[in-house]
């Protein structure tokens, strides 16, 4: 394998222009594993984190600028970005210990294209949108966009996500990411939930985002919980019609952390209690947090 | 395969040595640099075994390719100590018997760093919580845990006791 660290995004698309046989990387942390457990080297290494804007977390007048290749660590340390995204910082927060947050990034957690991934289901309920560099210069998709099965996504050979653009919620607005693992830590999620819930002044929801991880191929959607939350209080009715909405929505798989009907329980479960901890969040009433 | 000329600080000197440019930081360290302490254990960044320090953060060579450390800072469990004088951590592991085997200790020393450089008055929690990537299958737990809580209270003491010098 060769090395290559380009310090423009211009390089870097040349790079893989080169040869076919190239693979961007950041953190490494699901790449080096991967390669070790049999997967074909690539010819070609191309490390992004060379360049500035990969690695750069900027805070906008109305959005949030963060570059794919940033360890997560600079997200769940930044004091002004985890107080507007708590459940985003929360969720990019999960990706492994220490030592891998140091390394690991939103860009690599998308397009690894686990069903599992923490942070995908909150970047999602955040509206995120991903900045992809191609021969031709950029295009943005929403990040819901780009996964499109376990291991693969929607990027062309030589495209990159280069940032992730999240616009500032709205006023009485609050975001949240809850996972079930046998563990506390260093585990894999058997199912994650994402929710971002507005309320007006009523506590009436106006706007309500949930997405599950790992009980189908991709991140889901689960549209049908949403429009049970619209015009309507937050209340125990309107929590069981979510986790009801939310369990019909999966299709997971059986496997070693789950079977398909401890998923489907678990999702209604997780999907009731991340929006009602999204919606205290709006509220200012939180008083937990949803990671430890 | 190709070889890299790679150039960084490891442990306060300015090091430069030829490294295959897939390679991990990890082989470089041991095998191309000399570097022993650093130790393999699952080489897929479960284990902590091979935590180094890299511009200050707490890091697993098994998962840096060798060139991407180029011009970057690198510290290893060599480069704790203060010539013959422990560290702190060193000595409380020692003192309370925080190892058995020993290939996990550098990892946990390590990160252990990390925490008190950033956190020096950490809770219990936040101590399990800052070593989570390090595993130990021999000593277990409980004597690490406690270890690094009381060199972080010695740390703390002696930080006082410069002050009012």
């Amino acid at each position: 394998m060769d090395y290559l660290a380009p310090i423009t995004i211009e390089e870097a698309v040349g790079a893989l222009a080169s040869t076919s046989d190239s693979r961007v990387f950041a953190g490494a942390t699901d790449l080096i594993p991967q390669i070790r457990s049999g997967r074909p080297e690539p010819g070609l290494l191309v490390d992004l984190k060379r360049i500035d804007r990969l690695t750069a977390v900027t805070e906008g007048d109305t959005s949030w600028t963060i570059g794919a290749a940033a360890p997560t660590s600079g997200l769940t340390e930044n004091i002004a970005f985890s107080r507007q995204f708590p459940g985003l910082s929360e969720a990019a927060g999960l990706i492994g210990s220490d030592q891998i947050q140091n390394r690991s990034s939103l860009g690599g957690n998308l397009c690894n294209a686990s069903p599992a991934a923490d942070s995908v289901p909150a970047m999602i309920v955040n509206g995120a949108r991903a900045i992809i560099a191609t021969p031709d210069g950029t295009r943005t998709i929403t990040v819901d966009q780009v996964a499109t099965a376990p291991g693969h996504t929607s990027l062309e050979p030589g495209e990159f996500i280069v940032e992730f653009e999240v616009d500032k919620p709205p006023a009485r607005t609050g975001d949240a990411y809850l996972r079930m693992t046998p563990r506390t830590e260093m585990d894999i999620a058997v199912v994650g939930a994402g929710a971002r819930i507005t309320l007006d002044a009523d506590g009436n929801c106006t706007e309500a985002r949930i997405a599950l991880g790992a009980v189908a191929p991709t991140v889901r959607r689960v549209t049908d919980a949403e429009a049970a939350l619209i015009g309507h209080p937050i209340t125990d009715d309107t929590l069981s019609a979510v986790a009801a909405a939310a369990s019909a929505a999966c299709d997971p798989i059986d496997d070693k952390r789950g079977t398909i009907a401890y998923r489907k329980q678990v999702a209604g479960v997780l999907a009731k209690r991340v929006v009602k901890l999204a919606a205290e969040r709006a509220a200012g009433t939180a008083t937990e947090n949803g990671a430890h | 395969m190709s070889r890299t000329h790679i150039n960084c600080t490891i442990n306060g000197d300015e090091t430069d040595f030829l490294s295959e440019s897939g390679g991990s930081l990890l082989n470089a360290l041991r095998d191309d640099v000399g570097l022993m302490g650093v130790k393999e254990g699952c080489g897929t960044g479960d284990c902590g075994a091979c935590s180094v320090l890299m511009d200050d953060r707490i890091t697993c060579a098994c998962l840096i390719f060798a060139p991407e450390v180029e011009g970057r800072t690198i510290v290893t469990i060599e480069g704790l100590a203060n010539a013959d004088e422990l560290h702190p951590l060193q000595q409380c592991f020692l003192e309370g018997a925080a190892l058995q085997c020993g290939i996990c200790t550098p990892g946990f020393l390590l990160a252990a760093k990390a925490l008190l450089d950033k956190n020096p008055d950490p809770t219990e929690t936040e101590v399990r919580y800052a070593l989570a990537g390090n595993l130990c299958r021999c000593t277990g737990y409980d004597k690490i845990i406690r270890a690094v809580l009381d060199a972080a209270e010695g740390i703390r003491a002696s930080a006082t006791s410069g002050d009012a010098a």
